[in-house]
C-alpha cells in the first residue's frame, strides 16, 4: 500500500496546507481548526469515499493502466506494455469511427425528440387535470421496467417476419420493413426504445421545475395579452433553462454509453451490431473487443475514449449554458 | 505530534485490512493423500444443453459412489459461460471442480491455459483413455507438447435435415435415399434449391434453406483447412475450406435461396414452426434443437439425408470436452468422475437419452447407437447416419478464434442476402472483422 510509505505530512488532514497556494485568505492555522472541528463530518462521509475509491476510482485508474497493455481477458494482469499503441490503433480503426458515428446518430435520434416530447407532456400535466397523479405515475412506469425486458419486447415488435409493426404496416397497405437490417431503420428502432423508456422520467423533472415557476409571471404575461403558447415560449422555457441543460447533460451521458438496447436488439447475442455494424455503438464495440474477442486492453482503451468524449460533450454543454446565461444578463 | 500518531494508526489499520483480505484469498489445496471413499461434493460447470444431468448420469454415479455429491452449475449461453470461465482463470479462483469446454474454447485453453488444467496424457491409464476417443477428438484437446486437457463428451458429425412435407409439395422426392442422391455435391444442392423455389407447389414465403450460415458453417470444415493452418494460426483469407464454403453460401445468399435468418436469433427460432425453410444443416446436436423448437407439432415432418459433399469429405461441427482445473481441491475425485462421464457406456446413454452423438468410436459402434432410429425424424436411422459420418471425419486444425471468425463470415453473408452487398465486398468486410477479432 502506498499510504504506508508516505510521510505523515501527506496524511489527509494536513495535505492541503503546503500545496494549496490559491486561497490566501484562509490562513493555515484557521483551516486546521475548522478541520478538527468538523472531524465527525469527515468521519460520516468517509464510508462513501472508501466505497467510491474501491469501486469507482480504483477500477477507473486500473482501466487506464490496462489500456496501455496488449492483453487478454483471461490474463488481465499480464500482457505486454505497449504505451499508447492501443489509442493509436483505435483512432485508425474503421470500427471505432463507425461506432462513434452510430452513437452520435442514435444519440440525436433518441434524445432530441425525447426531450421535446417530455417538455410538451410536462406542460400538459401542469394543467389541473382530473387524475393527474395517475398520469404522472403511468409516465414513470417505462423508466421502472428493465432495459432487457423492454428491448426484448421491442425487438419482437420490430421483427421482420413475425413482428407486430410489420403486420400493422401490411394491414394498411404499406410494405414490410426489415428494421434490423437497414442503417436508419435499425437506428430509429433503437431510438424508439430509448425514447419510450426515458420520456416520462424527463417529463417529471420538467414538471417539478415548472411547478416552481412563480404564478405572478404568468399573470403578468396574461395581462400583457400573451397567449398560452406565447407564455410557454417566453415564460416557461426560459425559466426551465437550467433544468433543460441538466437533462441534456444526463441524456448525453446516457447516449454515449448506450449499450443494452443495441446488444439485445440483435436477438442472437452477437456483438457486431448488425450485419454491417449498422447499429454498433461505442459501448457495444467495447463489449465486443473485451468480451467477444477477449482483447481487454483494446476494450479499456475504448472505455477511456468514451469517457473523454463524455467529458468533451458535457464540457461543451456547460460552456454553451454559461455563455447563454451571461448573454441574458 | 498528534497528527503523525494518527497517521500511523491509519496506516496500521489499512495494512491490517490489506493483510486480512489477502489472507482470505489464499486457500491452498490440501496435501493429504487422496481417499476415494471420503465424502466429497463435486461441482460441474456446464453450458447450454450438455444434458449430462438429463441423461441421468449424475444420479447413477452418486448411486455407485455414495460418498460423492454432484452439483451442476449450468450457464445457458455458451458465450456467457466462456466469459466467466476466462475471468475466473484470470483470477485463479472460483472455478468448478470440472469445467465443460466447447470446441470454440478448447484451442484457447490448449494454447494459453494448459497449466491450469489436469493433463490426461500424464495419467497412468492415459493409453486406455486415448483408445476411448476418435483420434481427431483426442487431438483437438492436445497441446503442441502433447498434453491433453479434456476428455470428449459429444461430437458434431454432420448431415442435412429436410422437411418431407415441404419437399412433397414442391414435387421433390421425400425418401432419404433418393434425397441423398439429389445432392451428392453442394452444386447439386444449390440446383435443388433453385428447383424448390421455382416449383409451383412450394408454399409462399418458404425458402430452401434457413440461412447462408447453414451452408457456410457446415461446408467450411469439409476443406483440408477451415480457419487455421496446421499450427492453429488463423488464416481465414487463404483456406480452401473458407474459399469453397464462401462460394456456395454467398451464391445462395445472392440468389435468395435462403430464408436469410440469423441462426440462434428470435426470428430463426420462430421460423422453425412456420415452415419458413425446407432444409437445415444438421450437426448431430441440431436434432435436439429442432425437437425443442418445434415440439410435438414437428414430429414426423423432418427426415435426414447425408450432407452434400459427404462422400468426398466428412466433417465435424461442434462438440465439447470436460476438463479438470488443476488447482481445485478435489482434483483426483473430479478426474475420476470425468473419466466415468466420458467413458463409452455413458456416451451411449447420452446419445439414446438426449441425442448428443458420441466422440468415442466404441460408443458410436455400439449396437444401441448404430441401431437407433429417431421417431421424431420419420424413424431415420440417426445412429447409423452419424456413425458413418463420424468414422470418416478428418482432423481439421482448430484455433482460439474460430467462433469469432465464423461469426465474421456468417454476419457478412447476412449482409449479402439482406442488403445486396456484393459477395466480394462482403468477403473483404468479413476478413477485416476477423482480423479485428484475432487482433494482432
Amino acid at each position: 500500500m502506498t499510504i504506508a510509505s508516505q510521510s505523515p505530512s501527506a496524511a489527509p488532514t494536513t495535505a492541503p496546507v503546503p500545496v494549496d497556494p490559491p486561497t490566501p485568505d484562509a490562513p493555515p492555522a484557521r483551516r486546521r481548526t475548522t478541520l478538527t472541528r468538523n472531524r465527525w463530518g469527515y468521519a460520516y462521509v468517509a464510508p462513501f469515499f472508501l466505497v467510491f475509491a474501491a469501486f469507482s476510482l480504483y477500477p477507473f485508474l486500473y482501466t487506464a493502466w490496462v489500456s496501455l497493455h496488449r492483453t487478454s481477458l483471461s490474463d488481465i494482469d499480464g500482457g505486454t506494455f505497449v504505451g499508447l499503441e492501443n489509442y493509436r490503433n483505435l483512432l485508425q480503426s474503421e470500427f471505432f469511427w463507425n461506432a462513434a458515428r452510430n452513437t452520435l446518430t442514435i444519440g440525436i435520434l433518441g434524445t432530441v425528440p425525447q426531450l421535446c416530447m417530455a417538455l410538451g407532456l410536462a406542460h400538459l400535466l401542469n394543467y389541473k387535470l382530473r387524475g393527474r397523479t395517475f398520469f404522472r405515475t403511468v409516465m414513470l412506469m417505462p423508466y421502472a421496467t428493465s432495459i432487457a425486458a423492454a428491448t426484448l419486447v421491442f425487438a419482437q415488435l420490430f421483427g421482420r417476419d413475425y413482428g407486430l409493426i410489420n403486420t400493422a404496416l401490411e394491414a394498411v397497405g404499406l410494405d414490410r420493413v426489415d428494421w434490423e437490417a437497414g442503417t436508419w431503420t435499425s437506428q430509429i428502432a433503437i431510438a424508439v426504445i430509448v425514447t419510450w423508456r426515458w420520456t416520462g422520467y424527463n417529463a417529471l423533472i420538467y414538471l417539478a421545475a415548472m411547478q416552481s415557476i412563480p404564478g405572478e409571471l404568468y399573470e403578468a404575461a396574461e395581462i400583457d395579452g400573451a397567449s398560452r403558447w406565447k407564455q410557454f415560449l417566453h415564460v416557461t422555457i426560459p425559466s426551465l433553462r437550467p433544468t433543460i441543460l441538466f437533462t441534456i447533460v444526463v441524456s448525453t451521458i446516457g447516449a454515449v454509453q448506450l449499450f443494452g438496447e443495441p446488444l439485445l436488439f440483435a436477438g442472437n447475442g452477437t456483438t457486431s451490431g448488425g450485419s454491417s455494424g449498422q447499429y454498433q455503438t461505442l459501448g457495444l464495440l467495447m463489449y465486443q473487443q473485451g468480451w467477444t474477442n477477449f482483447h481487454i486492453g483494446q476494450a479499456a482503451t475504448t472505455a477511456w475514449a468514451m469517457f473523454l468524449i463524455i467529458l468533451l460533450v458535457v464540457g461543451a454543454n456547460a460552456v454553451v449554458g454559461r455563455l447563454r446565461a451571461r448573454a441574458d444578463r | 505530534m498528534s497528527h503523525s500518531r494518527r497517521a500511523q494508526a491509519l496506516t496500521g489499520a489499512v495494512l491490517a485490512v490489506a493483510l486480512l483480505t489477502a489472507g482470505c484469498g489464499g486457500s491452498d489445496a490440501s496435501d493429504e493423500p487422496y481417499d476415494p471413499d471420503a465424502p466429497v461434493t463435486l461441482t460441474v460447470g456446464t453450458f447450454g444443453t450438455m444434458d449430462l444431468d438429463n441423461s441421468g448420469l449424475y444420479e447413477e454415479y452418486m448411486e455407485l459412489h455414495p460418498n460423492v455429491t454432484i452439483e451442476q452449475n449450468n450457464i445457458a449461453q455458451s458465450a456467457a459461460y466462456y466469459q466467466s470461465l476466462q475471468t475466473r482463470l484470470a483470477a485463479g479462483s472460483g472455478l468448478d471442480d470440472i469445467q465443460g469446454l466447447e470446441i470454440g474454447f478448447i484451442a484457447d485453453v490448449a494454447r494459453n491455459h494448459a497449466d491450469s488444467f489436469v493433463d490426461f496424457a500424464s495419467l497412468d491409464n492415459a493409453d486406455e483413455l486415448e483408445g476411448n476417443f476418435y483420434d481427431w477428438k483426442w487431438g483437438q484437446a492436445s497441446t503442441d507438447d502433447g498434453r491433453v486437457l479434456g476428455l470428449g463428451t459429444d461430437s458434431g458429425p454432420q448431415a442435412m435435415c429436410y422437411r418431407t412435407d415441404l419437399f412433397a409439395q414442391a414435387g421433390l422426392p421425400t425418401d432419404r435415399e433418393q434425397v441423398g442422391q439429389l445432392w451428392s455435391t453442394w452444386d447439386d444442392y444449390l440446383d435443388v434449391a433453385r428447383q424448390y423455389q421455382a416449383a409451383p407447389g412450394t408454399p409462399a414465403g418458404s425458402a430452401f434453406v434457413d440461412s447462408p450460415a447453414s451452408i457456410f458453417s457446415s461446408s467450411v470444415y469439409q476443406g483440408d483447412l477451415a480457419y487455421n493452418d496446421e499450427e492453429g494460426n488463423p488464416i481465414p483469407g487463404d483456406s480452401d475450406g473458407v474459399d469453397s464454403a464462401w462460394g456456395f453460401a454467398s451464391q445462395a445468399a445472392e440468389e435468395g435461396l435462403t430464408a436469410n435468418l440469423s441462426q440462434f436469433g428470435d426470428e430463426w427460432n420462430a421460423a422453425f414452426s412456420n415452415g419458413a425453410f425446407a432444409t437445415i444443416a444438421c450437426p448431430a446436436w441440431m436434432l435436439g434443437y429442432i425437437t425443442s423448437q418445434m415440439g410435438d407439432e414437428g414430429a414426423g415432418l423432418w427426415d435426414i439425408a447425408p450432407l452434400p459433399g459427404a462422400e468426398q469429405s466428412a466433417s465435424n461441427w461442434g462438440g465439447a470436452w470436460l476438463g479438470v482445473p488443476s488447482n481445485g481441491e478435489n482434483v483426483e475425485a473430479a478426474t475420476e468422475l470425468v473419466e466415468w462421464l466420458t467413458a463409452p457406456e455413458q456416451q451411449v446413454r447420452v446419445f439414446t437419452e438426449a441425442a448428443h452423438f458420441p466422440s468415442s468410436p466404441q460408443a458410436a459402434e455400439d449396437p444401441a447407437v448404430v441401431g437407433f432410429t429417431d421417431p421424431y425424424f420419420s424413424d431415420a436411422p440417426t445412429g447409423e447416419i452419424f456413425s458413418q459420418s463420424a468414422a470418416n471425419i478428418q482432423r481439421t486444425p482448430i484455433g482460439p478464434y474460430d467462433t469469432q471468425i465464423q461469426e465474421a463470415f456468417t454476419t457478412a453473408l447476412t449482409d449479402v442476402a439482406t442488403n445486396g452487398t456484393s459477395p466480394d465486398e462482403a468477403f473483404q468486410n468479413a476478413l477485416e472483422a476477423a482480423e479485428q477479432a484475432v487482433g494482432g
